[in-house]
Protein backbone atom coordinates (compact mmCIF):
# COMPACT_ATOMS: atom_id res chain seq x y z
CA UNK A 1 0.00 0.00 0.00
CA UNK A 2 1.33 3.69 -0.54
CA UNK A 3 0.44 6.33 1.65
CA UNK A 4 2.13 9.29 0.26
CA UNK A 5 1.31 11.44 -2.71
CA UNK A 6 2.85 11.63 -6.14
CA UNK A 7 4.50 7.94 -5.19
CA UNK A 8 5.30 5.08 -6.69
CA UNK A 9 6.86 1.49 -6.61
CA UNK A 10 7.17 -1.66 -8.09
CA UNK A 11 4.79 -4.24 -7.03
CA UNK A 12 5.10 -7.78 -7.58
CA UNK A 13 6.39 -8.14 -11.04
CA UNK A 14 3.77 -6.28 -13.82
CA UNK A 15 1.79 -3.53 -12.27
CA UNK A 16 2.81 -0.91 -10.06
CA UNK A 17 0.29 1.59 -7.57
CA UNK A 18 0.59 5.09 -7.37
CA UNK A 19 -0.61 8.05 -5.11
CA UNK A 20 -1.65 10.39 -7.51
CA UNK A 21 -2.01 14.08 -6.03
CA UNK A 22 -5.23 15.98 -8.09
CA UNK A 23 -6.39 19.13 -5.66
CA UNK A 24 -8.77 19.91 -8.04
CA UNK A 25 -11.78 21.97 -7.20
CA UNK A 26 -15.15 19.62 -8.26
CA UNK A 27 -16.72 22.97 -10.12
CA UNK A 28 -13.29 23.46 -12.03
CA UNK A 29 -14.74 22.66 -14.90
CA UNK A 30 -18.13 24.26 -14.77
CA UNK A 31 -16.00 27.46 -13.49
CA UNK A 32 -13.86 27.64 -16.74
CA UNK A 33 -16.65 27.66 -18.61
CA UNK A 34 -18.46 30.13 -16.81
CA UNK A 35 -15.38 32.18 -17.58
CA UNK A 36 -15.49 31.67 -21.16
CA UNK A 37 -19.37 32.50 -21.02
CA UNK A 38 -18.58 36.12 -19.13
CA UNK A 39 -15.82 36.69 -21.82
CA UNK A 40 -18.29 36.34 -24.20
CA UNK A 41 -20.90 39.07 -22.66
CA UNK A 42 -17.81 41.43 -21.88
CA UNK A 43 -16.62 41.27 -25.88
CA UNK A 44 -20.26 41.82 -27.20
CA UNK A 45 -20.73 45.15 -24.04
CA UNK A 46 -23.12 43.18 -22.07
CA UNK A 47 -24.46 42.97 -18.66
CA UNK A 48 -25.72 39.78 -17.03
CA UNK A 49 -27.47 38.72 -13.97
CA UNK A 50 -28.60 35.34 -12.90
CA UNK A 51 -31.76 35.35 -10.63
CA UNK A 52 -32.20 32.95 -8.21
CA UNK A 53 -34.97 32.07 -5.94
CA UNK A 54 -37.52 29.59 -4.54
CA UNK A 55 -40.45 28.46 -6.89
CA UNK A 56 -43.14 30.80 -6.41
CA UNK A 57 -41.21 33.82 -5.47
CA UNK A 58 -41.56 36.05 -8.75
CA UNK A 59 -38.68 35.97 -10.54
CA UNK A 60 -40.73 35.95 -14.12
CA UNK A 61 -43.14 39.22 -12.59
CA UNK A 62 -40.04 41.51 -11.37
CA UNK A 63 -38.82 40.87 -14.71
CA UNK A 64 -41.49 41.41 -16.58
CA UNK A 65 -41.61 44.68 -14.43
CA UNK A 66 -37.94 45.08 -15.14
CA UNK A 67 -38.49 45.11 -18.80
CA UNK A 68 -41.34 47.50 -18.52
CA UNK A 69 -39.25 50.06 -16.70
CA UNK A 70 -35.90 49.72 -18.79
CA UNK A 71 -36.26 48.39 -22.29
CA UNK A 72 -37.71 51.56 -23.80
CA UNK A 73 -33.95 52.96 -23.20
CA UNK A 74 -32.04 49.22 -23.18
CA UNK A 75 -32.31 45.87 -24.96
CA UNK A 76 -32.72 42.92 -22.94
CA UNK A 77 -32.25 39.65 -23.52
CA UNK A 78 -33.44 36.89 -21.45
CA UNK A 79 -32.59 33.20 -20.59
CA UNK A 80 -35.41 30.92 -18.79
CA UNK A 81 -34.21 27.97 -17.15
CA UNK A 82 -36.75 25.70 -16.89
CA UNK A 83 -37.15 21.73 -15.54
CA UNK A 84 -39.34 20.57 -17.78
CA UNK A 85 -40.25 22.01 -21.56
CA UNK A 86 -42.61 24.32 -20.50
CA UNK A 87 -42.86 27.51 -21.81
CA UNK A 88 -45.41 29.54 -19.81
CA UNK A 89 -42.59 32.08 -18.64
CA UNK A 90 -40.49 32.33 -22.19
CA UNK A 91 -43.82 33.06 -23.69
CA UNK A 92 -44.34 36.10 -20.83
CA UNK A 93 -40.97 37.75 -21.79
CA UNK A 94 -41.60 37.30 -25.53
CA UNK A 95 -44.98 38.65 -25.31
CA UNK A 96 -43.59 41.80 -23.54
CA UNK A 97 -41.42 41.91 -26.60
CA UNK A 98 -37.79 41.09 -25.19
CA UNK A 99 -36.24 37.90 -26.86
CA UNK A 100 -36.50 34.87 -24.55
CA UNK A 101 -34.71 31.52 -25.34
CA UNK A 102 -35.32 28.72 -22.62
CA UNK A 103 -33.29 25.88 -21.47
CA UNK A 104 -34.81 23.14 -20.24
CA UNK A 105 -32.21 21.11 -18.02
CA UNK A 106 -34.18 17.69 -18.29
CA UNK A 107 -35.33 17.71 -14.63
CA UNK A 108 -32.29 19.19 -13.07
CA UNK A 109 -32.11 21.34 -10.55
CA UNK A 110 -29.97 24.38 -11.58
CA UNK A 111 -28.16 26.01 -14.43
CA UNK A 112 -24.75 25.65 -15.04
CA UNK A 113 -22.51 27.04 -17.62
CA UNK A 114 -22.21 24.16 -19.74
CA UNK A 115 -26.36 24.97 -20.17
CA UNK A 116 -25.64 28.78 -19.97
CA UNK A 117 -23.26 28.72 -23.27
CA UNK A 118 -25.97 27.01 -25.04
CA UNK A 119 -28.66 29.51 -24.38
CA UNK A 120 -25.73 32.47 -25.37
CA UNK A 121 -25.43 30.25 -28.31
CA UNK A 122 -29.45 30.35 -28.97
CA UNK A 123 -29.83 34.22 -28.38
CA UNK A 124 -28.89 36.71 -30.70
CA UNK A 125 -26.89 38.57 -28.76
CA UNK A 126 -26.25 41.79 -30.95
CA UNK A 127 -26.91 45.39 -29.60
CA UNK A 128 -27.81 43.85 -26.18
CA UNK A 129 -27.18 46.17 -22.87
CA UNK A 130 -28.40 43.31 -20.44
CA UNK A 131 -29.32 39.59 -19.94
CA UNK A 132 -31.22 38.30 -17.68
CA UNK A 133 -30.69 34.96 -16.32
CA UNK A 134 -33.90 33.04 -14.61
CA UNK A 135 -32.61 30.04 -12.69
CA UNK A 136 -34.34 26.57 -12.06
CA UNK A 137 -36.73 28.21 -8.86
CA UNK A 138 -34.61 26.31 -6.19
CA UNK A 139 -33.15 27.89 -2.69
CA UNK A 140 -30.31 24.84 -2.50
CA UNK A 141 -28.64 24.60 -6.00
CA UNK A 142 -27.59 26.97 -7.79
CA UNK A 143 -25.75 28.62 -4.87
CA UNK A 144 -21.85 28.54 -6.12
CA UNK A 145 -22.52 27.08 -9.48
CA UNK A 146 -20.95 29.95 -12.01
CA UNK A 147 -22.96 30.61 -14.76
CA UNK A 148 -20.49 33.64 -15.81
CA UNK A 149 -23.19 36.22 -15.28
CA UNK A 150 -21.65 39.80 -13.66
CA UNK A 151 -24.02 39.76 -10.68
CA UNK A 152 -26.17 37.03 -9.13
CA UNK A 153 -29.51 38.59 -7.75
CA UNK A 154 -31.63 36.25 -5.18
CA UNK A 155 -35.33 37.08 -4.81
CA UNK A 156 -36.71 36.20 -1.44
CA UNK A 157 -40.42 36.35 -0.60
CA UNK A 158 -42.14 37.46 2.03
CA UNK A 159 -45.02 34.76 2.67
CA UNK A 160 -41.64 32.29 2.18
CA UNK A 161 -40.88 33.18 5.56
CA UNK A 162 -38.10 35.56 7.27
CA UNK A 163 -35.78 32.29 8.50
CA UNK A 164 -34.42 31.33 4.81
CA UNK A 165 -31.26 32.73 5.87
CA UNK A 166 -30.76 30.55 8.69
CA UNK A 167 -32.23 27.57 6.52
CA UNK A 168 -30.75 28.28 3.46
CA UNK A 169 -27.70 29.70 4.39
CA UNK A 170 -25.64 29.02 0.84
CA UNK A 171 -27.79 30.84 -1.50
CA UNK A 172 -26.94 34.36 0.38
CA UNK A 173 -23.61 34.03 0.44
CA UNK A 174 -21.63 35.32 -2.83
CA UNK A 175 -24.42 36.82 -4.31
CA UNK A 176 -24.15 40.78 -4.93
CA UNK A 177 -28.07 41.83 -4.58
CA UNK A 178 -31.45 40.63 -2.52
CA UNK A 179 -35.11 41.83 -3.67
CA UNK A 180 -37.84 41.26 -1.40
CA UNK A 181 -40.61 40.61 -3.12
CA UNK A 182 -44.81 40.82 -2.38
CA UNK A 183 -44.05 43.61 0.38
CA UNK A 184 -48.08 44.66 -0.01
CA UNK A 185 -48.47 41.45 1.98
CA UNK A 186 -46.39 42.28 4.71
CA UNK A 187 -49.48 43.51 6.88
CA UNK A 188 -50.93 39.91 6.29
CA UNK A 189 -48.20 38.15 7.20
CA UNK A 190 -45.84 36.86 10.13
CA UNK A 191 -42.46 38.50 8.62
CA UNK A 192 -39.88 39.95 10.86
CA UNK A 193 -37.91 42.16 8.75
CA UNK A 194 -35.38 42.68 10.85
CA UNK A 195 -34.89 38.98 11.46
CA UNK A 196 -34.41 38.67 8.09
CA UNK A 197 -32.06 41.07 7.56
CA UNK A 198 -29.48 40.29 11.28
CA UNK A 199 -29.58 36.70 9.20
CA UNK A 200 -28.14 38.22 5.78
CA UNK A 201 -25.74 40.35 7.50
CA UNK A 202 -24.28 37.49 8.93
CA UNK A 203 -23.49 35.72 5.61
CA UNK A 204 -23.48 38.83 3.40
CA UNK A 205 -22.51 41.82 5.25
CA UNK A 206 -23.58 45.21 3.43
CA UNK A 207 -25.79 43.20 0.94
CA UNK A 208 -27.36 45.57 -1.57
CA UNK A 209 -30.98 44.84 -0.79
CA UNK A 210 -34.61 46.15 -2.62
CA UNK A 211 -38.19 45.89 -1.00
CA UNK A 212 -40.19 45.56 -3.78
CA UNK A 213 -43.48 44.21 -4.84
CA UNK A 214 -43.81 42.96 -8.49
CA UNK A 215 -47.49 43.37 -8.19
CA UNK A 216 -48.14 47.28 -7.23
CA UNK A 217 -44.34 47.82 -8.44
CA UNK A 218 -43.03 49.68 -5.57
CA UNK A 219 -39.61 49.79 -5.53
CA UNK A 220 -38.79 48.38 -8.46
CA UNK A 221 -37.45 51.88 -10.02
CA UNK A 222 -34.53 51.18 -7.42
CA UNK A 223 -33.83 48.01 -8.35
CA UNK A 224 -33.92 49.07 -12.43
CA UNK A 225 -31.65 52.36 -11.47
CA UNK A 226 -29.06 49.89 -9.84
CA UNK A 227 -29.16 47.99 -13.10
CA UNK A 228 -29.01 51.14 -15.42
CA UNK A 229 -25.63 52.39 -13.45
CA UNK A 230 -24.09 48.70 -14.37
CA UNK A 231 -25.42 48.66 -17.46
CA UNK A 232 -23.48 52.30 -18.06
CA UNK A 233 -20.40 51.24 -16.40
CA UNK A 234 -20.26 48.38 -18.72
CA UNK A 235 -20.90 50.71 -22.15
CA UNK A 236 -18.42 52.83 -20.32
CA UNK A 237 -15.69 49.98 -20.32
CA UNK B 1 -28.80 18.78 -4.14
CA UNK B 2 -27.28 17.40 -7.37
CA UNK B 3 -25.13 14.82 -6.50
CA UNK B 4 -25.39 13.45 -9.73
CA UNK B 5 -23.60 16.46 -11.36
CA UNK B 6 -21.12 16.79 -8.61
CA UNK B 7 -20.73 13.09 -9.06
CA UNK B 8 -20.03 13.06 -12.83
CA UNK B 9 -17.41 16.20 -12.36
CA UNK B 10 -15.63 14.02 -9.72
CA UNK B 11 -15.34 11.10 -12.59
CA UNK B 12 -14.11 13.60 -15.29
CA UNK B 13 -11.49 15.08 -12.91
CA UNK B 14 -10.03 11.39 -12.09
CA UNK B 15 -10.38 10.25 -15.64
CA UNK B 16 -8.13 13.21 -16.72
CA UNK B 17 -5.33 13.01 -14.32
CA UNK B 18 -5.73 9.08 -14.26
CA UNK B 19 -5.08 9.21 -18.19
CA UNK B 20 -2.11 11.82 -17.83
CA UNK B 21 -0.68 9.33 -15.45
CA UNK B 22 -0.94 6.31 -17.95
CA UNK B 23 -3.10 4.56 -15.17
CA UNK B 24 -5.07 1.29 -15.57
CA UNK B 25 -7.37 1.45 -13.12
CA UNK B 26 -8.48 3.75 -10.41
CA UNK B 27 -8.86 2.27 -7.34
CA UNK B 28 -9.39 4.76 -4.56
CA UNK B 29 -10.58 8.63 -4.92
CA UNK B 30 -9.71 10.73 -2.11
CA UNK B 31 -12.41 13.63 -1.54
CA UNK B 32 -11.75 16.74 0.70
CA UNK B 33 -15.85 18.37 1.72
CA UNK B 34 -16.43 21.00 3.41
CA UNK B 35 -19.73 21.02 5.89
CA UNK B 36 -21.01 23.98 4.47
CA UNK B 37 -21.28 22.45 1.40
CA UNK B 38 -25.06 20.67 0.90
CA UNK B 39 -23.52 17.01 -0.67
CA UNK B 40 -24.93 13.56 0.96
CA UNK B 41 -21.84 11.30 0.88
CA UNK B 42 -23.93 8.34 0.40
CA UNK B 43 -26.29 9.86 -2.36
CA UNK B 44 -22.32 10.19 -4.07
CA UNK B 45 -21.42 7.05 -3.54
CA UNK B 46 -24.23 5.29 -4.85
CA UNK B 47 -24.07 7.73 -8.12
CA UNK B 48 -20.24 6.82 -8.24
CA UNK B 49 -21.07 3.25 -8.15
CA UNK B 50 -23.86 3.38 -10.94
CA UNK B 51 -21.55 5.90 -13.32
CA UNK B 52 -18.44 4.68 -13.11
CA UNK B 53 -18.99 1.20 -14.61
CA UNK B 54 -17.04 0.08 -17.68
CA UNK B 55 -14.78 3.38 -16.98
CA UNK B 56 -11.04 3.24 -15.86
CA UNK B 57 -12.60 4.23 -11.91
CA UNK B 58 -15.27 0.92 -11.88
CA UNK B 59 -14.88 -0.52 -8.61
CA UNK B 60 -12.76 2.37 -6.94
CA UNK B 61 -13.60 3.26 -3.68
CA UNK B 62 -14.75 6.63 -2.60
CA UNK B 63 -12.87 8.00 0.51
CA UNK B 64 -14.48 11.40 2.24
CA UNK B 65 -13.03 13.62 4.51
CA UNK B 66 -15.04 15.78 5.88
CA UNK B 67 -13.60 19.24 7.17
CA UNK B 68 -15.93 21.15 10.19
CA UNK B 69 -17.58 25.07 9.03
CA UNK B 70 -15.17 27.24 11.61
CA UNK B 71 -15.59 31.65 11.45
CA UNK B 72 -13.65 34.09 12.66
CA UNK B 73 -15.13 37.03 14.45
CA UNK B 74 -14.13 40.00 12.55
CA UNK B 75 -14.59 41.70 15.99
CA UNK B 76 -12.93 39.99 18.78
CA UNK B 77 -11.04 37.43 16.24
CA UNK B 78 -12.37 34.49 18.60
CA UNK B 79 -13.00 31.69 16.38
CA UNK B 80 -16.21 29.41 16.28
CA UNK B 81 -17.58 26.02 15.07
CA UNK B 82 -20.63 26.90 12.84
CA UNK B 83 -22.89 24.45 13.52
CA UNK B 84 -25.91 26.76 12.67
CA UNK B 85 -25.81 30.17 11.27
CA UNK B 86 -25.32 32.63 14.68
CA UNK B 87 -23.61 35.25 15.86
CA UNK B 88 -19.85 35.09 17.49
CA UNK B 89 -20.94 33.24 21.09
CA UNK B 90 -18.20 35.53 23.04
CA UNK B 91 -19.03 39.15 21.84
CA UNK B 92 -22.08 38.35 19.80
CA UNK B 93 -21.12 40.46 16.70
CA UNK B 94 -22.94 39.58 13.45
CA UNK B 95 -19.55 40.09 11.57
CA UNK B 96 -17.54 37.05 10.97
CA UNK B 97 -16.23 35.49 7.98
CA UNK B 98 -15.79 31.65 7.22
CA UNK B 99 -12.75 30.34 7.28
CA UNK B 100 -13.11 26.12 6.56
CA UNK B 101 -15.72 24.55 5.83
CA UNK B 102 -16.28 25.16 2.10
CA UNK B 103 -13.88 22.78 1.01
CA UNK B 104 -14.97 20.70 -2.44
CA UNK B 105 -12.03 19.56 -4.34
CA UNK B 106 -10.24 15.67 -5.34
CA UNK B 107 -7.10 15.72 -3.35
CA UNK B 108 -5.70 12.92 -4.69
CA UNK B 109 -5.92 9.59 -6.32
CA UNK B 110 -4.62 5.89 -6.05
CA UNK B 111 -3.64 4.21 -9.34
CA UNK B 112 -2.78 0.68 -10.82
CA UNK B 113 0.02 0.79 -13.60
CA UNK B 114 -0.53 -2.35 -15.50
CA UNK B 115 2.31 -4.08 -17.83
CA UNK B 116 4.91 -1.47 -17.45
CA UNK B 117 7.61 -0.77 -14.15
CA UNK B 118 7.43 3.04 -14.83
CA UNK B 119 8.70 4.60 -11.50
CA UNK B 120 8.72 8.28 -11.29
Amino acid sequence: MCNSASHTHDHDHDHDHSHVSVVENIMNQNDLLARHNQKLLDASGIFAINIMASPGAGKTSVILKIIEELSDRYKIAVIEGDTAPVTIDADKIVAAGVPATQINTGGNCHLDAHMMMHGLDALDLKGVDLLIVENVGNLVCPAGVALGTHANVVIASIPEGDDKPYKYPNIYRGIDVILMNKIDLLPYVDFDMDYFVTGLEMLNPGLTSFPVSAKTSEGIDGFAGWLEARILEKRAA
Amino acid sequence: MHELAVTQNILNICQRHATQENASQVTDVYLVIGDLSSIIDDSVQFYWDFITKDTICEHSLLHFERIAAKAKCLSCENEFALKQLMPCPQCHSARFKIITGEEFYVDSIKINKNGENHVQ
